[in-house]
């Protein structure tokens, strides 16, 4: 560790007049411990998000329609997954572990994306999670490729540009099914029935409820606050889905002229808790499948530790 | 599938011979990356996950190609996709061992090992095809087909070299698996005749070099060759495992409800 010739107060006003000038932090500069233990928790968050989020989308893999969408779509869980890499990998600059965090995830002490606890019943859903779920991150995430640690922000550089990807290929699902059957357009709207108001959870509580929220701000960790991200994603897709035919389930939705923007109906606070506090449709399911490939895979990365080892023996 | 009626190119005798050998590569491939498609979000660690994504991929890549030729021979005019997801089980051609669940991560390291080690000198003799199609496709896939032999390789080294339990876990997944081996050097009577016009590869010709070739791997993971006195095929008729069906099943669960669309 370096020394420094500061006091506290001396390093957190500097790091604060760093953060205050858009400059990054990097791995090595001075940062305060809650800084790196907020940074943790939200990186590590969205990487376990990204890992659990490979579980819906890949619940259909094996019955994607076509050749076209089954390679589409295991090229997508894929990147979700490396995306999971480089996140994990941003975490790790800041001195937490890959095993930790997996562990910690097992514990129920870490949290991933809520909206991954909801089932991908049908073929509708998979363009769902693209336009919606993947557009809701995407608007997140946009503003996150400012975020004043270093390594987070360039993960999220990187990921923003395959996540667009991936949320027309969403997009490209669903106008097929729109300009489809009347099965397939119901197929459609019943997705969007199910999908529209958990999206709009992913935003999180609003902003005078939310608990890591202004000094997240402060510290530029995140940029805009969960109801700003909120409008801007309803507000770009309400016309996206008027292009596909679909039916919003708001009755409240409309364009408020002198906002400027679309009002909204409320979202259910309690299906939002329940599902956060661990009792959604998936929460268990979820969990378990990734703890049981964990568990099942422990002989395996046992044996390629046991023959690194022996092989860095025979070498010595 | 004999007695189609087949047009194309030439002979028409020729062109349904040449469409039952895509159809019937195009089958191993699709079926095969079926099955690795199954360890997305189920591997040993998240790397793998990625890396078994990757082979599946370009096995399914690759399945797309062969239909795609075959399609364009096919005497009832169906398209790549009406050949993977609307055929039954007694109408697929691949060989048995692709379809073999995929069991634990050694069984489809073994898997792979064996395929690859076949996959990687038959695609490239493959590649010197006569039909440019064919040779165009064969040249792309053995590309992909030496990074999976070499991956494959490692593996079986590493679980060999591992602990006691690795070891145990991928001798048994050889010795399971060896007897679905003298398939893939089974040459049916429309790949015999494609020979004599350079199409197609001799099949049981490459029987004693991949022999020597996974007997050296073996050798080198200090594992023992299985014992290779059985030998159960069929897959090139038709007459699969009972698992086909519901890998089928599964796969072309939403053609088979909402035939004729588009997705």
């Amino acid at each position: 560790m370096t020394e420094y010739r500061l006091s506290g107060a001396e390093l957190e006003a500097a790091f604060q007049t760093r953060v205050d000038d858009e400059r990054r932090i990097e791995p090595k500069d001075w940062m305060p411990d809650a800084y790196r233990k907020n940074l943790v928790r939200q990186i590590s968050q969205h990487a376990h998000s990204e890992i659990i989020g490979m579980q819906p989308e890949g619940n259909w893999i094996t019955r994607a329609p076509t050749l076209k969408r089954k390679m589409i779509l295991l090229a997508k869980v894929q990147d979700e997954g490396g995306h999971g890499l480089y996140l994990y990998s941003a975490a790790e600059t800041l001195g937490a572990s890959r095993e930790d965090m997996i562990e910690a995830l097992h514990q129920g002490r870490a949290k991933y994306a809520s909206i991954f606890n909801y089932p991908t019943l049908t073929w509708a859903d998979i363009g769902m999670i693209g336009w919606l779920v993947d557009g809701a991150a995407i608007v997140n995430q946009i503003s996150l490729q400012r975020t004043s640690y270093g390594p987070y922000s360039r993960a999220m550089i990187r990921i923003c540009k395959e996540e667009s990807f991936h949320q027309r290929q969403g997009f490209e699902i669903l106008m097929a099914l729109a300009a489809g059957s009347e099965a397939q357009k119901a197929m459609a709207q019943d997705a969007l029935n199910r999908w529209w108001w958990p999206t709009l959870m992913m935003f999180g509580p609003h902003d005078s409820e939310s608990a890591h929220s202004a000094q997240s701000m402060q510290w530029k960790i995140k940029r805009k606050s969960n109801d700003e991200l909120r409008q801007d994603f309803v507000d770009q897709t309400v016309p996206q889905a008027d292009f596909l035919g679909l039916k919003i389930p708001d009755p409240e939705l409309r364009w408020n002229e002198d906002r400027g923007h679309y009002d909204f109906g409320e979202i259910d606070w309690d299906e939002f808790w329940t599902v956060v506090s661990g009792n959604g449709l998936c929460n268990r399911e979820r969990l378990a499948r990734h703890r049981k490939a964990h568990q099942d895979g422990k002989w395996v990365r046992e044996a390629m530790r046991a023959y690194e080892e022996k092989r860095r023996a025979r070498a010595a | 599938m004999t007695g189609r009626r087949a047009h194309g190119r030439g002979h028409p005798g020729r062109a349904a011979a040449l469409f039952e050998f895509a159809l019937a590569l195009g089958d191993d491939a699709l079926v095969l990356g079926q099955r690795l498609s199954e360890w997305c979000g189920n591997a040993p660690f998240l790397e793998e996950d990625l890396a078994l994504a990757n082979v599946a991929l370009d096995c399914i890549g690759r399945a797309n190609l062969f239909y795609r030729y075959a399609a364009e021979l096919d005497g009832e005019g169906r398209n790549a996709d009406q050949l993977a997801f609307l055929r039954g089980s007694r109408e697929y051609r691949n060989l048995l061992i692709c379809e073999l669940p995929i069991g634990d991560f050694a069984f489809t390291m073994a898997r792979q090992a064996m395929v690859d080690t076949f996959n990687l000198p038959y695609l490239k003799r493959l590649a010197r095809s006569t039909d440019p199609r064919i040779a165009a496709i064969a040249a792309k896939a053995a590309k992909e087909s030496r990074y999976h032999l070499q991956r494959s390789r490692e593996w079986v080294l590493r679980l060999a070299g591992g602990t006691g339990e690795s070891r145990a876990k991928i001798q048994s997944a050889f010795d399971a698996l060896w007897g679905y081996c003298p398939e893939m050097f089974e040459m049916t009577s429309g790949e015999t005749a494609l020979l004599k016009s350079g199409v197609s590869v001799d099949r049981a010709a490459m029987k004693a070099d991949w022999e020597r070739a996974m007997k050296a791997v073996l050798a080198e993971a200090a594992l023992e060759a299985p014992e290779g006195k059985w030998t159960i095929s069929g897959g090139r008729n038709g007459l699969h495992t009972e698992h086909h069906g519901y890998l089928l099943a599964e796969m072309q669960s939403v053609q088979r409800a909402w035939p004729g669309l588009e997705w």
